[in-house]
C-alpha cells in the first residue's frame, strides 16, 4: 500500500477533542462511529484506560461514521459538533459519553429527538443543536474528520493510532493494548 | 494468452471480460473507456471484512465521482447474491458475479485462490485507455481501505493534466 498508510494525518492538533494534557506521554487517537456496536465496546475499553493510564493519556476522539450502514451515525456526530460549538469542550466529552452510553437503548436511541435530548442534558441549547442538524451546519467538520481517516488508512471502526500510528493489535484486549500504549 | 500466475503488474492492459451486474444485464469493461476504473476483487458477499470495506467504499462515491472513477466489485457469488447484498447494504457501485465459468475473470487477473475458490482480495485502478496503473492485493483477511485508491486517482489525475 502507500508509503504512508497507517500514519495519523493531520496530526493531533488545536481542532480535535481531546481528554488529558497537551504533554501526556501517549496520545491514543480513535477513529469511531456513535452507532457502530465495536465502538460501543470500544467506550469501555478507554474508559479502563483512562483509568489505567491516568495523566498520561491523551485521548482524541474523531468522527467516522458509516453513514450508509448506521443511518443515525452521521446525526449523533453533527450533534456532538454542535454541542461542542455551542457549549464547550467539556460538554462535547459529556454528550460523546452519553450517546454511547445510549446507544444500545433502542431502535430509536439515537434518533434526532434523543440527540437534542442528550445535548440538552449535556448543556446546550436543545434549540440552537436542533437547528444545526436541520442546517447540517456541523457536517463539514464531521465529513473532514472521515477523509482524514481515509487518507490514514482506517479501514473501519473503531480505528486507534497510538502516537500517530494505527494499532492493529487486539483493542479488546486491555492489558495487551495498554502495554502497547506503555511501550 | 497463458493465465498470469501472480497479480497482473501495474502497465499491462487490462483484460477485458463481460459479466453480469444485475441478473437481466452485464457490464463490459471495455464500455468504461475514458474513465478510471477501480476493481475490488473480493472473497465473499456478507462475510464481514467485506461487508466494512465495501461499507467503506460506498461512503466515498461522491470522492469517486470526484475523479470520474467508476468502481465494481467483484466475487464469485451469484447476481441473485449480489442483489440481496447491495439493496441489504445500500451500495452506490455495481457488483459482477464471476460466477460462470467460476472466477474466469478473477484468474485473468491473476487473482483466483484455487484453495479456497474465491478470489484474492485485490484492487486495480485502470486508466481511460484501459491500462492497470496501480494494483495491490491485501492479506484476504484485512482490509485494503481506501487510500490507496484514492492517491492512485490522484496520481492519474495529476499525470493526464
Amino acid at each position: 500500500m502507500s508509503s504512508h498508510a497507517g500514519t495519523l494525518q493531520p496530526p493531533v492538533g488545536a481542532h480535535d477533542h481531546a481528554q488529558g494534557p497537551v504533554d501526556a506521554a501517549v496520545t491514543l487517537v480513535e477513529y469511531g462511529d456513535y452507532q457502530c456496536p465495536s465502538c460501543f465496546d470500544a467506550f469501555a475499553v478507554v474508559q479502563e484506560l483512562q483509568q489505567r493510564l491516568g495523566t498520561d493519556l491523551r485521548f482524541v476522539f474523531r468522527n467516522f461514521p458509516l453513514s450508509e450502514m448506521h443511518p443515525h451515525a452521521m446525526h449523533a456526530a453533527e450533534a456532538a459538533e454542535s454541542v461542542g460549538v455551542h457549549a464547550g469542550e467539556e460538554a462535547f466529552w459529556k454528550m460523546h459519553d452519553a450517546i454511547y452510553e445510549h446507544q444500545q437503548d433502542s431502535e430509536v436511541a439515537l434518533n434526532d429527538a434523543h440527540l437534542v435530548r442528550y445535548a440538552k442534558a449535556a448543556g446546550a441549547d436543545a434549540n440552537l443543536v436542533a437547528a444545526d442538524l436541520l442546517a447540517e451546519a456541523h457536517k463539514a467538520r464531521v465529513r473532514a474528520d472521515f477523509m482524514s481517516g481515509v487518507r490514514s488508512g482506517v479501514n473501519g471502526t473503531p480505528t486507534f493510532f497510538i502516537n500517530g500510528v494505527r494499532f492493529d493489535g487486539d483493542w479488546g484486549d486491555v492489558d495487551m493494548f495498554e502495554a502497547a500504549l506503555r511501550s | 494468452m497463458a493465465l498470469p500466475l501472480t497479480a497482473l503488474a501495474v502497465g499491462a492492459l487490462a483484460p477485458e471480460f463481460v459479466l453480469h451486474a444485475t441478473p437481466d444485464q452485464r457490464l463490459t469493461l471495455s464500455e468504461l473507456r475514458g474513465q478510471p476504473v477501480v476493481l475490488v476483487f473480493y472473497p465473499a458477499d456478507w462475510s464481514p471484512v467485506c461487508g466494512d470495506q465495501l461499507a467503506l467504499y460506498n461512503e466515498l462515491h461522491t470522492e469517486f465521482a470526484q475523479f470520474g472513477a467508476q468502481l465494481v466489485g467483484i466475487s464469485v457469488d451469484g447476481v441473485w447474491c449480489h442483489r440481496a447484498f447491495s439493496e441489504t447494504r445500500h451500495l452506490h457501485f455495481p457488483l459482477l458475479a464471476d460466477f460462470e465459468p467460476k472466477g474466469a475473470v478473477a484468474r485473468s487477473y491473476g487473482v483466483y485462490r484455487e484453495s479456497e475458490g474465491t478470489t484474492e482480495r485485490a484492487l486495480f485502478v485502470i486508466d481511460r485507455d484501459g491500462v492497470i496503473r496501480w494494483s495491490y492485493v491485501s492479506p484476504v483477511g484485512v482490509n485494503p481501505g481506501a487510500d490507496g485508491i484514492l492517491l492512485a486517482l490522484e496520481t492519474l489525475k495529476s499525470n493526464q493534466s
